[in-house]
């Protein structure tokens, strides 16, 4: 277990909405990078970004192949950010909602994520340096 | 144990597909298992205490929603199991809210005095 600080990040929103799932892994990144641990609280539509069932996509605008386009899954960046935290030595743990997932059917989730609910919200925010919300606006 | 504050400003965010305002149910799942929480209703959600809603009667087809969310009825059961639920009075006042309008219990602050809830608290979360 590295050294660094703990940081517990909330996030809301779905996949391929907006930029704020974007920006919550940037962060998650860096701090990983940085070499401090991560909690990541997945609430309501957030638990569809690990989904496995995420398939890439051709462009027909621009007329590319699913290989040339090489469009991104939010489950493969996930996937990363769990390989990167092993290669520094910290932890990512990433809590999919429980119920969030039941009522969206998102329960088939690729390596690394498990299931919780609020409390492992609140224990991970107990044990940590800081806690980041980025909630659906 | 941390004194959280949570801030509820986007208000009715799928409340009907929910059945409640998820970041309230957060809330009180959260109080239950221990957390000192308070609430501030901030903008549009200073709505949610106000008393009287009624969402029931929607349906689609032969599908019938049985069980409507009721917010007010939420927020005060809040109230009532010891959670400090803080409003923004002039974002009450903006948006026609008078205090015969709202449920019991709610604790009004002017916006000036949102820095010093703030620093009541040790941690602050923005939904």
């Amino acid at each position: 277990m590295a050294l660094g600080k703990t940081l517990t990040i909330a996030i809301m929103d779905a996949p391929y909405e907006s930029s704020n799932s974007t920006t919550a892994l940037r962060i998650v990144h860096a701090a990983l990078e940085k070499g401090h641990n991560v909690n990541v609280f997945a609430y309501e539509g957030a638990v569809n970004l690990t989904m496995k069932a995420q398939q890439a996509h051709p462009n027909p605008v621009k007329g590319t192949s699913v290989e040339q386009e090489q469009h991104p899954t939010t489950k493969d960046w996930v996937g990363s950010l769990f390989k990167l935290a092993s290669k520094k030595g910290v932890k990512l743990d990433w809590v999919n909602c429980g119920l969030c997932v039941d009522e969206r059917g998102a329960g088939d989730w690729i390596e690394g994520p498990r299931r919780g609910g609020p409390k492992d919200l609140l224990d991970a925010s107990s044990a940590s340096n800081a806690t980041l919300v980025i909630p659906t606006k | 144990m941390a004194k959280i504050l949570n801030i509820v400003e986007t208000a009715y965010r799928a409340t009907i597909e929910e059945q409640d305002d998820t970041v309230l149910w957060l809330s009180h799942m959260l109080k239950n298992a221990g957390a000192d929480i308070s609430i501030l209703l901030r903008a549009n959600a200073v709505n949610y205490a106000a008393k009287g809603q009624d969402a029931s009667g929607l349906s689609f087809g032969e599908s019938k929603m049985t069980h409507a969310p009721e917010i007010d009825k939420d927020v005060q059961k809040m109230i009532e199991k010891g959670v400090a639920v803080y409003l923004v009075e002039e974002d009450a006042k903006d948006r026609g809210l008078a205090d015969g309008d709202l449920i019991a219990g709610i604790k009004k602050i002017k916006r000036k005095g949102v820095p010093e809830l703030l620093d009541q608290h040790d941690q602050v979360w923005h939904w």
